[in-house]
């Protein structure tokens, strides 16, 4: 946990509430390992423990439902009445694992899916009637046409071999085929897209690979042996790196232009009169914006750099030039 | 936080649970320390009380013992409140640490992380990620937040319809729109609702982040009602998927350049002065009219008439 955020008394409720059984069903468990799995310090923990020990009832009798100790960094349970068990998943929480349980079934690749079709069915009888709320959200993979399935299991072969692979690869950005070496790193499926994440051995530098773009790819017999200086792609933070070497690409969208936004990850994006957008986009390359000028025609242009304008127009010059005989 | 605050709801829990009986508010008052005196005060921070249990999700049950009870009790049954007996072999806890990470940073990722702690305190210990039935390397993620996500999925969990402003593609004003949401859906790494539009009487799908602006509620919880056999990820699958490539389109294709294009031609003949002929086909000539000109003057329209001059019309329109 990043920032230590406020919690509110019912957020401290249901730690409260999950601490007791995680102790009782562990018997005895070390207060920094507990600290640890409840994402608190082990002053915090034992300010829980002590809050829990002090709960009392004064009717009809007075008595403390909860007995507890923590001597020598142990905590021991040794009563708790009747919230020895952890609460009911929620039907949020039911539903956050069903459904990422579930995407993962879909992953592409994957040879052995039981173990994830047990824990659904399982998850889905203790959660109860807070499971029926998670067929209403829905996840789905993306496995576009032409054998990314197959794709899919022979890099996990080669990930599971230790193998390098070779691939001939597609960039569109530059309409090139390209040919390289990778050494496989993950898989990942971010975003909808199924990526492989190697140390490309031509660039030298650790590159994702959509599945989709791949043309072709073979398992070769060298081994895998990434640098160790390959860092892997932190995903939670999006897959779009800024660097310090990008152009700044200002456009102005016409309304129909506009799902240039939601296609690219822009740093800015301005509504104009009319529907209209003006976004920012950070690039490395900017030969791809040219040919996304290109295909806008007058529902997006270019507004800067000054240079690529110009290749803009003359690209479009070129293209039109074609047709005049 | 309150500390205070916090000792009472677990006193209330505690006591709640140990109880067959319906216990009266007055009772409780008497059980649980740190209600105050006065019975107004009183009487609301109990109400605030039940209403945080609630949306905690612990089953409270109102109720009376004899049917002449006046006064409503409450009490809390075990057996809905705990988590029933949940035993997992090794492969299946090895794959639940993987799950909760699904959501990264994304909506339910708090629900997640939830849900992962009250196995724990079941006893459950998220297992080895070594496992054999972790796939190894393969790291799945839901995309970026989307701030539409939140109030539509409380809307669908609680069936309760919602009204926002939407911008439809090339539409330059965003519309009101009324919807009985029967479902949310990520397709291709985007956020979909579909559901019953009440202003076009008719089932829509709506990307989320074309929604401008807030979601707001503007029913009460339960008054949606999904119909028999509706399928959100069918009736998202339509919206968003192209129909099947069915005209064909003859392109000069200059040697060794449009390779995006080459890679579903149906054929291509080498042809004289460094021009290959390409034959491919396409279904939306809008789309393919697009395409076929983000590759400039390395690509010549030969066939249809309509989609050369659709092409034509492109590449004036970025030279304007």
């Amino acid at each position: 946990m990043s920032a230590r955020q406020l919690v509110t008394s019912t957020e401290r409720l249901q730690r409260l509430l999950a601490l007791v059984p995680y102790v009782m069903s562990r018997r005895s468990v070390g207060l920094a390992e507990t600290a640890a799995a409840f994402g608190v310090s082990e002053r915090e923990l034992v300010d829980d423990l002590n809050l829990l020990w002090c709960v009392e009832l004064r009717a009809p009798e007075p008595y403390c439902p909860i007995d507890l100790s923590y001597e020598g960094g142990e905590i021991v349970v040794s009563q708790a009445e009747s919230i020895d068990r952890p609460l009911r998943l929620a039907v949020d929480e039911a539903s956050a694992l069903l459904v990422a349980l579930r995407m993962l079934a879909e992953v592409p690749g994957l040879e052995d899916r039981s173990a994830l079709s047990r824990l659904i069915a399982k998850l889905e009888a203790a959660a109860g009637e807070a499971a029926s709320a998670s067929a209403q959200v829905a996840v789905q993979v993306d496995a576009p046409a032409g054998g990314a399935e197959g794709l899919a299991a022979r890099i996990r072969a080669a990930l599971d071999a230790g193998r390098r692979i070779h691939l001939r690869y597609y960039v569109p950005g530059r309409d090139e085929a390209t040919e390289r070496d990778v050494d496989p790193m993950r898989l990942l499926v971010v975003e909808g897209r199924t990526y492989l994440e190697g140390w490309c051995r031509r660039a030298e530098g650790v590159r994702l690979f959509r599945l989709d773009r791949v043309l072709d790819l073979a398992v070769l017999d060298a081994p895998a042996s990434p640098p160790p200086s390959a860092e892997p792609v932190d995903v939670d933070q999006g897959l779009f790196r800024p660097s310090p070497g990008d152009v700044l690409v200002q456009l102005e969208l016409s309304a129909e232009g506009r799902w240039v936004a939601e296609y690219y990850p822009c740093q800015e994006v301005t509504e104009l009169p009319d529907g209209r957008l003006r976004v920012v986009l950070r690039t490395p390359d900017t030969g791809w914006v040219r040919r996304l000028a290109l295909r806008l025609g007058e529902e997006g242009r270019v507004v800067a750099p000054a240079s690529l304008v110009a290749e803009v127009r003359d690209a479009a010059a070129a293209a039109l030039a074609n047709y005049v005989h | 936080m309150s500390r205070r605050k916090t000792e009472r709801l677990l006193g209330l829990v505690v006591c709640l649970l140990s109880t067959r009986r319906y216990l009266t508010a007055d009772q409780i008052r008497r059980a649980v320390p740190g209600y105050p005196e006065q019975d107004d005060l009183f009487k609301r921070m109990f109400e605030r009380d039940k209403e945080d249990l609630r949306e905690l999700g612990v089953p409270l049950e109102t109720g009376v013992n004899h049917p002449f009870d006046e006064d409503p009790g409450y009490r809390i049954r075990r057996q809905a409140y705990e988590l029933p007996e949940l035993r997992l072999e090794a492969d299946e806890a090895a794959v639940l640490g993987l799950a909760a990470r699904v959501w990264g940073h994304a909506e339910l990722a708090g629900a997640a992380a939830g849900a992962l702690l009250k196995l724990r305190a079941a006893g459950i210990d998220s297992g080895d990620e070594r496992s054999p039935a972790v796939p190894h390397g393969v790291e799945p993620r839901l995309g970026r937040p989307e701030p539409a996500f939140g109030p539509l999925w409380q809307a669908v969990r609680d069936r309760r319809p919602v009204t926002f402003s939407y911008r439809a593609a090339g539409r330059s004003e965003p519309q009101r729109r009324e919807l009985e949401p029967w479902g949310v859906v990520n397709r291709h790494g985007r956020w979909y609702v579909a559901g019953w539009d009440r202003g076009r009487a008719a089932t829509r799908v709506f990307r989320l982040g074309r929604i401008a602006g807030p979601v707001r509620f503007c029913g009460p919880a339960g008054s949606v009602s999904v119909p028999e056999g509706a399928d959100v990820r069918e009736l998202v699958r339509d919206w968003d998927s192209s129909p099947p490539p069915d005209r064909t389109a003859v392109l000069k294709l200059r040697s060794g350049k449009g390779v995006g294009l080459r890679r579903h031609a149906v054929s291509v003949q080498p042809g004289a002065g460094g021009w290959d002929v390409v034959t491919t086909r396409f279904a939306d000539p809008g789309w393919f009219a697009d395409y076929t000109a983000s590759f400039g003057a390395d690509v010549v329209v030969l066939d249809p008439p309509d989609l050369r001059d659709a092409v034509i019309a492109r590449l004036k329109g970025a030279l304007a």
